[in-house]
Order: structure tokens, then C-alpha cells, then sequence
């Protein structure tokens, strides 16, 4: 700095002089727009993290494939799926597994933005209030959407196939990746709610683990006991896999058999979930965030 | 126009049964340096986040350049810049995308944007790690990034809270040469510090704060001057040695010295006098009459250290004392 002071001070005087008199050169627009572009800044910077560390994808994508090849593998053989092939109907519990799990970083990165004082320049600045957990999750649906791609592959290499149409297959993904991002919403209330980003992490596995296992995701929920069946059948993990494998199918599964066509109305059924989990959910993270001081 | 760019009054927060900040005012006039200075734990930081609307006062009000950080919460963060004593910046991004989401964020036109990051990381020696990511810089460039991502929208108010903190003292010297050009291009800046020698360097005027209360105001010179004149450390052999010559220097009538002027420290003693040589011959002549001999001496102007010990009872920080040192010793 000291030898940049010497040899061009005039021209760098220049450069650092504030604007005392007139008005800041911020350009104005509505809210909305800001709302809109400053989520896009954001979440072009969260972006950059992965292309930098493009490992934290590859990484994120090796827990789930060892899930896929134990339960193709060694578990799947005494698994029951009745009329269809077992990793057919592994795959959509796979790919909703990898979303949620995947929807931890959410509130990883949030706790981690708190630690280094960059939510608090965040608050300092103009920006809409509403971008910084906006921008986050937009980014890490892009992020979901990579890894489900990713698991799709994965899933083609040990047999899985689509047998629905290209409308019901894309549907399949998308209806995975939007309720990740509805997700999202419940992991960065909770990264906002923590300590540190350890601690982020350890209090989200809690409310994951049950909603993941206890769901049809590995296995038809008939062969628990009643009890947690209730639980089972009418958790949102399990409706969005059923809707999202019935879409992979492009049918579904009734007394033992498969009946070509999907039950919309199950379909429809997790769309709600996704809506009513993001509307209780981000008005949380919201106000979480605004009270959130480092 | 009002010539105060920052106005406080009554100011009251309190994190649940902790009381950061227990009525606070503060006037900062425009295009001036003004030191915050005190402990940590003092509320200096919590002063600093209601000014930068990052935290809501339970009382009183908070006003830069007229706008109310409540009310007008908005138009205050368009002008102001906020640089901290951990650098907040992304260490994914590199040094020109730091700068670029500082702009974007602060809605400055795009191409602006990528103008002044381009001069900043000129002026601010980071030209040639401009496109490195910031994971690679070291403390003193991150906190260089860091004030020069407060800079990018030419904010008229600067908080700087600790800007040195950590800093080796050539960096330190550097930022204070910032910041002394930006006070003279009228920037007005608060400054937060645990460094007494910094508040005496950068500040204009200062206020003491001290457990969520502002303890003493005024300029370096006039603090100073409240530990009247000179102060006059001898050292001696030892603590017992330093401990005994303090109990002869009070007892001494030619001396005239009152309790609160002397203070042991270590094997040192201290006298805060009004006339530092003339005092220092008596002194001597007291001392050797009583077969003490010291081994160092000095005769010197108050420090911020002085006045904070006579006005608090307690030093300024450990932290703050060990790095004066360490500052002393690289010197």
C-alpha cells in the first residue's frame, strides 16, 4: 500500500474521496427490483463457491451413492417392492435423501456467514433485507438440482430407468428439487438459530433422520408396525417420494400391482407440502435472520 | 446546516439482563476522526451497530447526518461504511468479487461498480491479488479488502470498529494514513479502539466509555491535561524497592504529593506532577537521601494509559497492554 501512497497519490486521492454533498450514487428502483437482484447477487456469490471448490458437489454426492449401492447392493434383495424392480423404487427415495441432505448447507453457510461478520456488513448495507436467505436458497436449488443430476447417473449406472413420460420424468426432478428448497427454508431457520455452523449441522441430522427413515424412502412403509405407519404415510418426505416415484413409474403401485397413469391427486398433495412448509418456514428464517446479530 | 455529522442521545441497549449501553451521547462533527475508546465489553461495538442500523436502542435516539437510524434506516445505510475488527469478507470470492458484491449490494450502478473496485484495489496495494480468491490473502490484505468494500459506494460516514486489532504495526501505520487522507476529503469517521496511542494518533476528540457509559469527553490534549502536566516513571530494582519508595515519596513534604498522583507498578513508580523537571531533581534528592537508587527515568507527557487508569481504577484491557508491548518491542 505504502509504495502505491508515493507514486500516485493525486490520482488516488481521487479514488478514495467520499461524497459529502449530494446525493449517494446508489441507483434507484422499486423494491421489488432490488428484492429480485440483490437475491441474484447473493446468490451469485454462493454459486462461486462451488465453482471454486467444485469438491464440496462431488463430495456432497458420495454420501448417497453409498446409500444406493447398499440398498441395491446388500439390502435390496430382501426388500419386497411387489410388481417393480427394487431400484426403481430406490432411486426417488435416493434423490429426496440427497435434497434434504443437501439443504443442511443452507443453514451451514448461514451460521458461517454469521461467525466471519458478514451477515453484520450484510445489515449495514442497502440491500433488500429479504436477499440474503432468498439469494442462499435460490443458490442451493441450483446446487440440488446438480446432484440430483448427478444421481440420475448414478442411478442409470446400477439399472435404474425412468419409465414415465419426458413431461412425467422432469417433473419427477423437479418435484425433488423444489421441495429442497422448500427445505431449505427449515435449515437456514435453524442455521440462523445456531451458535455455530457445527452446531447447524448437528441440530438439522435430528430432524432429518426421522423424516428420512421412517418414510417410504428405502422400503413400503406396510411393513412397519401400525403405529409408525400413521407416521410414515402422512409425513410430507413420504408424499413427495410417492408422488415423485409414482412420476418415474409414470404409474402407481395398488395391491401388489402397477396400474399405468399417476394419481395427480397425490401429486398435488405434495405440491401443497412444499407451499405450506415454505409459507410457515420463511417468514421464520426471516425474522430469524433480522434479530440475528453475530 | 448542522455541523455534527453523528448525533447520540440517551442511548439505552441491553441484551437481555446485560446492560451493553446505559445512556450514551455523543456529537461527532463533520470531516472529523472521533474515538470511541474503552475496554472490550464497554459497548463501543453495540454503540456502533445502532449507528449502523444493524441493532434498534431500547432508548434514546441515533441520528447520522440528520437521518434517524430507526426512521430512516435506509437513506443511513446509502451513506455510510462499516468495516470491522474481523475483515467480512467471502473467502471463496477474490479480491475484485468481494468488492463487486460490496457495490452491487449497495446499488451502485453495475459499471460503477466495477470502476471503483478497480481503483480501490489499486490504491489499496491489491492490484496483483485482485483475481486471487480472498482464502490466499493474508490478515493485513483482508482488512485492507475489508475497508476497501466499505469504500465502494464513497460513503460520507466511516465506522471503523477496531480496525487495528491484530494488525502488525506497519499495516497499522498504513490504514492510519488512510484514514487521515480520508478526513481530509471530508470523510467523518467514528472509530472504535482499545489502542490508547491510536486514539491519541487518529482523533479529534474522544470519549472514554466504560461500562455502557461515557466516563470522559474531550480532546486528547484536554484528557490528557486532566493528570495534570507530566508524568515523571522511576524504576528501580524491584517491586519490594518500588513499593518502598512510594511510601517515601508521599510521606515527603518538599514533594507536596497526593495519593492518587502516585502509583507503584511493577518495579516502577509513577508521579503525576505539574512540573515534571523541576519536580524530578527534588525527587532524586529525596530518593538518595533515603539510599533508593533508581535504575531508570523519565520524564514524560501523560499517555491515553494514564488517563484511563486515573479515570477508571482499572487499566484498559490485558489484551490491549500485551500488544502495546509487542508493539514496543517490534519498534
Amino acid at each position: 500500500m505504502s509504495e502505491t501512497t508515493a507514486t500516485n497519490s493525486a490520482e488516488t486521492a481521487a479514488s478514495l474521496a467520499p461524497i459529502v454533498d449530494g446525493s449517494p450514487p446508489t441507483a434507484h428502483k422499486s423494491r421489488l427490483y432490488w428484492a429480485f437482484d440483490d437475491a441474484k447477487t447473493v446468490a451469485w456469490r454462493n454459486l462461486l463457491k462451488y465453482v471454486r471448490v467444485p469438491q464440496l458437489i462431488v463430495f456432497s454426492t458420495i454420501q448417497p451413492i453409498m446409500f444406493v449401492l447398499l440398498f441395491r447392493y446388500v439390502f435390496g434383495g430382501a426388500i419386497n417392492t411387489g410388481p417393480i424392480p427394487y431400484v426403481d423404487y430406490l432411486m426417488p427415495g435416493i434423490f429426496v435423501q440427497t435434497v434434504l441432505f443437501g439443504a443442511t448447507s443452507t443453514g451451514i453457510g448461514l451460521a458461517e456467514d454469521a461467525n466471519t461478520g458478514l451477515l453484520e456488513r450484510f445489515r449495514s448495507l442497502p440491500m433488500a433485507r429479504s436477499a440474503v436467505l432468498t439469494g442462499r436458497t435460490l443458490a442451493d436449488v441450483v446446487r440440488n438440482f446438480l446432484v440430483v443430476i448427478l444421481m440420475v447417473v448414478v442411478g442409470y449406472l446400477v439399472g435404474f430407468r425412468f419409465h414415465g413420460t419426458i413431461a412425467e420424468s422432469t417433473l419427477a426432478i423437479l418435484l425433488v428439487v423444489l421441495f429442497g428448497y422448500a427445505f431449505s427454508w427449515v435449515a437456514a431457520l435453524i442455521g440462523l438459530r445456531a451458535s455455530t455452523p457445527e452446531a447447524a449441522q448437528a441440530a438439522t441430522f435430528p430432524v432429518l433422520f426421522p423424516l428420512v427413515f421412517a418414510s417410504s424412502a428405502f422400503v413400503p412403509t406396510a411393513t412397519m408396525p401400525t403405529w409408525l405407519q400413521a407416521f410414515a404415510n402422512n409425513q410430507p418426505v413420504s408424499i413427495v417420494i410417492n408422488a415423485s416415484r409414482q412420476l418415474v413409474l409414470g404409474g402407481y403401485i395398488e395391491d401388489n400391482r402397477l396400474y399405468v397413469g399417476v394419481n395427480w391427486f397425490d401429486v398435488g398433495l405434495a405440491v401443497l407440502w412444499m407451499i405450506g412448509i415454505t409459507a410457515v418456514f420463511a417468514p421464520l428464517a426471516v425474522r430469524a435472520y433480522r434479530k440475528k446479530v453475530s | 446546516m448542522n455541523d455534527n455529522a453523528i448525533v447520540v442521545q440517551g442511548l439505552h441497549k441491553s441484551f437481555g439482563d446485560v446492560h451493553a449501553v446505559k445512556g450514551i451521547d455523543l456529537e461527532v462533527e463533520r470531516a472529523t476522526v472521533y474515538g470511541l475508546l474503552g475496554p472490550n465489553g464497554a459497548g463501543k461495538t453495540t454503540t456502533v451497530r445502532v449507528l449502523t442500523t444493524i441493532l434498534h436502542p431500547d432508548q434514546g435516539s441515533a441520528s447520522v447526518l440528520g437521518l434517524d437510524v430507526v426512521d430512516d434506516a435506509q437513506a443511513v445505510r446509502e451513506r455510510i461504511g462499516l468495516a470491522g475488527q474481523y475483515a467480512a469478507i467471502d473467502e471463496h470470492l477474490t479480491g475484485r468479487e468481494n468488492l463487486r458484491l460490496a457495490g452491487n449490494l449497495s446499488h451502485l450502478p453495475k459499471a460503477l461498480t466495477r470502476q471503483r473496485a478497480g481503483d480501490l484495489l489499486e490504491r489499496f496495494g491489491l492490484a496483483d491479488a485482485a483475481d486471487r480468491p480472498a482464502n490466499t490473502y493474508s490478515g493485513g490484505m483482508r482488512r485492507r479488502l475489508d475497508l476497501a468494500a466499505a469504500l465502494v459506494h464513497r460513503p460520507p460516514v466511516l465506522f471503523l470498529d477496531e480496525p487495528t486489532t491484530g494488525l502488525d504495526p506497519a499495516s497499522r501505520k498504513d490504514l492510519w494514513g488512510v484514514i487521515d487522507e480520508l478526513v481530509a476529503d471530508g470523510t467523518t469517521v467514528l472509530l472504535t479502539t482499545q489502542y490508547l496511542e491510536e486514539a491519541d494518533r487518529l482523533a479529534k476528540r474522544l470519549a472514554v466509555i466504560d461500562l455502557g457509559v461515557v466516563i470522559a469527553e474531550g480532546t486528547p490534549q484536554e484528557l490528557k491535561a486532566r493528570m495534570g502536566g507530566t508524568v515523571i516513571d522511576v524504576g528501580f530494582a524491584d517491586h519490594e524497592t518500588a513499593t518502598n519508595a512510594a511510601i517515601v515519596v508521599r510521606s515527603a513534604p518538599e514533594l507536596d504529593a497526593q495519593d492518587e498522583d502516585i502509583r507503584v507498578d511493577g518495579s516502577m513508580i509513577e508521579l503525576a506532577v505539574d512540573d515534571g523537571p523541576k519536580t524530578a531533581i527534588v525527587l532524586l534528592r529525596t530518593l538518595d537521601a533515603n539510599s533508593l537508587t533508581p535504575t531508570t527515568l523519565a520524564v514524560r507527557e501523560p499517555s491515553l494509559d494514564d488517563v484511563f487508569l486515573t479515570l477508571t481504577g482499572h487499566k484498559a484491557e490485558d489484551g490491549a497492554d500485551h500488544a502495546n508491548l509487542a508493539e514496543r518491542g517490534a519498534a
